[in-house]
């Protein structure tokens, strides 16, 4: 390289000098470190040192070095939820003890199954129930006085213990509807014929062209076994209540028809073993507050 | 024809016939797809390189011209008109990722558009389309610049940016297919995998090759940055992808580590990608274009030495913050915390040498918007390089982590520092690239400059109360001892902020479009530079000279 390549340069603006290197035309001031800079540099670094002594910090041959103040993760999270424990506690004995219906009688416990209640629904029912057990197209609202299985403490216990059509468990709630259309039992005609007729019995329109009276025949013959002559339904056997304007799956007639050449069937898990009993006691005290209790 | 297109040649031919067997005899029709676009590739290549040898053009082009560097600026070209190709690709499919989760049903029910595969999709083309195209092309072009050296070998610049562009387009593809090993940044398979490898290396012994030659005596600062980031990466790559392909004829394989050792490994590799590929690989593109542009000489020498090993040391070990209160152990997570906070120095001296870089022409901000915005972006790589050490604080983290906050944090660096840094280096390089007197319009730069600024803002305000509001909520109690909110009500809470994140996506995405016409325009303009090579000046002058 040339003299005048490397040659120490002053900077006209700053007066600093360059390092006399040369890029491209690009050159580099000779700039000292910006104490500030270092000075905050080393603190991290003084403070990193301190924090290895009083932390777990660095991996030996077997094991770690363990801080002097013997700090573990897993102590907080025991601690945390020990403090949680006693934060529940007074009330929580009275839960275990009492049935739903000694809870709902109590001021201080339904209060607390009620807090208890919504927090567990919101982890584990939310999501087909919807926030609030508004629910959805194939998830009943609990917020109405419909209950396919019942709204009485009891009942509902039982279906959030046992779920509804959960294999394996005895005491879950079964029932299954015939697919009328699939397994050939009724006419495509006939189908159409009983889907006006419930359309009638809820007081919805009806087509002109629909044969009303065909409707209520087959009605008679194949739907009124568990729904009921007045299509009012049975919670013995969860068959809805045809006649008002709930329904689980539509009320047009697409969804009707559907309903019958198909059938229907929600599946809703068996709680039990999953939740603990004080639990599922709140979820049921919180289930059944919603507005539809009976 | 030259040694090296013979075996160019006869390797690209070898492949043609296997990649059609595979094609022919793979299930996954994805799969089968990536196979034939390789063998279309290697066909391809094999044209190419046939015409370059009967078109009559010399064997091996001159190392000099006149006693000038003969500079080989081909792929460099090729890498900025991919760079913002890949970035408006980018910056539309963010924007539509964040619509869908201000507005669900833009999922539409088809597997190919949901978020799950449009988000690595979108990652991948900022990151590694974007990104790794202004990385590419910026290095081969700084590194030919301050070496006074044409780049190193002949095929091999284009083998880089043809090669890694075939990746993005396999890496892409396989993600709307489905096809995904489902770690994060580093989702493409094995296959894939191995292809960027070969790039990879190959694009490591270009680089060293031609700072082998270089005529200059010293070793410019961005080439140390770029060669931290080329060979960083490529041991970062290698490690979170080993992998057993379950069959030659199958995209599926398993990686090697499991558990906690996986997840280690993997954020490992996350937080060096941010670490090498986004910071000193950008920081390389600052140290050649904010000097060039600013015609002023780098700040502090000293600086630049001591933050950059600074950076690359202590950088290696952050990883584990992303782990805190998780599995891993807490001697881990206690280094990755600590390191990171040591790491809040050594990123801000590539801040401060940048700014202050400025001294002496600070009224240039009012004149030239390409300069301001190579500036601004240096003040928000401070501000996210402030922010992470601070998210990476354990009990910061604890309210931070899986919120939007975290979202926000990686997009102002990604929007205000990384892709505003390439932004400018781009409008410096496609006047001298395409030999033109200067930009079509500063206007429009000054323009896309407050539109995407404002953008920026909105999508980080945004992130940052929902982010808040969202760690808040999780973790509130009632008196009674019981969680306050539904995880539901926590996301119909966030729906207000996502709708202004999308917006400010929106204007940032307005921004790069105009700058896209801008340069159309700059590139079409008969103006050309008065002197060809305008920019090769004598030694020992400054630009200002």
């Amino acid at each position: 390289m040339d003299q005048q390549h490397d040659a120490p340069h002053v900077d006209a603006v700053t007066g600093q000098a360059t390092t006399g290197h040369e890029w491209d035309g690009i050159r580099e001031l000779n700039t000292p470190l910006p104490r500030w800079w270092l000075g905050i540099f080393y603190a991290t670094i003084v403070w990193s040192i301190g924090y290895w002594v009083v932390y777990p910090a660095w991996p030996l041959l077997t094991g770690a070095t363990k801080g002097v103040i013997g700090y573990a993760s897993r102590n907080d999270i025991t601690v945390e939820m020990a403090q949680l424990k006693a934060q529940r506690a007074a009330r929580a004995a009275g839960m275990a003890d009492a049935t739903p219906a000694q809870i709902k009688a109590d001021p201080a416990l339904f209060q607390m199954a009620v807090a208890q209640g919504k927090a567990a629904f919101g982890d584990n029912c939310a999501a087909c129930h919807g926030v609030g057990g508004v629910g959805g197209k194939g998830y009943p609202n609990l917020n109405d006085d419909e209950w396919l299985w019942g709204g009485s403490l009891d009942a509902i216990q039982q279906t959030i213990r046992h779920g509804i059509r959960v294999a394996g468990d005895n005491d879950t709630r079964v029932s299954q509807m015939p697919a009328f259309g699939r397994d050939g039992v009724l006419k495509r005609e006939e189908i159409i014929a009983v889907a006006s007729h419930v359309r009638e019995l809820a007081g919805l329109s009806t087509e002109a062209k629909a044969d009303l009276p065909l409707g209520r025949k087959v009605f008679a013959d194949n739907c009124a076994a568990c729904h009921g002559a007045d299509g009012k339904g049975n919670q013995e056997l969860g068959a809805p209540n045809l006649t008002d304007a709930i329904s689980l799956y539509g009320m047009d007639m697409a969804s009707l028809t559907e309903t019958i050449s198909n059938s229907r069937g929600g599946v809703m898990p068996a709680w039990a073993g999953r939740l603990d009993d004080t639990t599922i006691k709140a979820l049921t005290v919180y289930v059944h507050s919603l507005g539809g209790g009976q | 024809m030259t040694v090296g297109e013979m075996i160019g040649m006869l390797i690209a031919a070898a492949c043609v016939l296997p990649l059609i067997l595979i094609a022919a005899m793979a299930e996954n029709s994805g799969y089968a797809f990536h196979a034939a676009l390789g063998a279309a590739a290697a066909a391809a290549s094999v044209i190419l390189i046939g015409n370059r040898c009967f078109d009559g053009t010399p064997a091996a082009p001159p190392q000099e011209i006149d006693g000038r560097p003969n500079y080989n600026l081909g792929p460099v070209k090729f890498a900025t008109v991919a760079a913002m190709v890949w970035g408006l690709a980018g910056f539309i499919v963010g924007l539509i990722i964040a619509l869908q989760l201000a507005f669900p049903v833009l999922n539409f029910d088809l597997p190919w558009t949901n978020f799950g595969r449009l988000r690595p999709l979108h990652t991948s083309a900022v990151i590694f389309a974007f990104g790794g195209n202004a990385l590419i092309g910026t290095s081969f072009y700084v590194v030919q610049r301050t070496s006074r050296a044409r780049l190193a070998g002949d095929l091999s610049p284009w083998f880089v940016v043809l090669g890694y562009n075939l990746f993005i387009v396999i890496a892409g593809t396989g993600y709307l297919l489905g096809i995904t090993q489902s770690k994060e940044y580093a989702e493409p398979e094995w296959y894939a995998d191995l292809w960027l490898t070969i790039v990879w290396v190959v694009y490591l012994l270009v680089f060293l090759g031609t700072l082998m030659k270089r005529k200059e005596p010293h070793i410019y600062v961005a080439n140390w940055f770029y060669l931290g980031f080329i060979l960083t990466i490529a041991v970062l790559h290698i490690g979170n992808n080993v992998a057993v392909p379950v069959s030659i004829l199958s995209p599926k394989s398993y990686g090697l580590w499991s558990g906690v050792q996986d997840a280690m490994f993997q954020w490992w590799y996350g937080h060096n990608a941010v670490g090498f590929f986004l910071t000193a690989g950008f920081l390389a593109m600052m140290y050649y274009f904010v000097p060039k542009r600013a015609e002023r000489p780098i700040y502090s020498y000293r600086l630049s030495i001591i933050h950059f090993w600074a950076l690359i040391f202590i950088y290696i070990w952050a990883g584990p913050h992303h782990l805190h209160y998780t599995a891993l152990p807490d001697w881990a997570q206690t280094l990755g915390m600590t390191f990171s906070i040591m790491l809040w120095m050594p990123s801000w001296g590539g801040m401060i040498n940048g700014i202050m870089t400025l001294s002496g022409a600070w009224d240039r901000l009012r004149t030239d918007p390409v300069l301001r915005m190579m500036v601004v972006s240096l003040a928000f790589y401070g501000m996210s390089t402030f922010e992470g050490p601070l998210m990476s604080i354990k009990a910061v983290n604890g309210l931070s982590h899986y919120t939007d906050w975290t979202v926000g944090h990686v997009h102002s660096g990604a929007l205000g520092w990384v892709a505003y840094i390439s932004f400018g280096a781009i409008y410096c390089l496609v006047p001298w690239l395409w030999n033109r007197k200067g930009l079509y319009s500063l206007k429009l730069v000054s323009w896309h400059f407050w539109v995407s600024t404002l953008g920026i803002v909105f999508y980080i305000s945004a992130m940052w109360v929902s982010g808040i509001l969202q760690g808040l909520m999780w973790r509130a109690y009632t008196s009674l001892g019981f969680l306050e909110y539904a995880f539901i009500e926590t996301v119909a809470a966030m729906h207000p902020f996502y709708v202004i994140r999308a917006l400010g996506g929106g204007l940032f995405l307005l921004g790069a479009l105009i700058m896209a016409f801008n340069l159309w325009m700059t590139v079409r303009s008969k103006e050309a530079a008065d002197t060809p090579e305008a920019r090769v000046l004598p030694p020992g002058q400054l630009a200002t000279a």
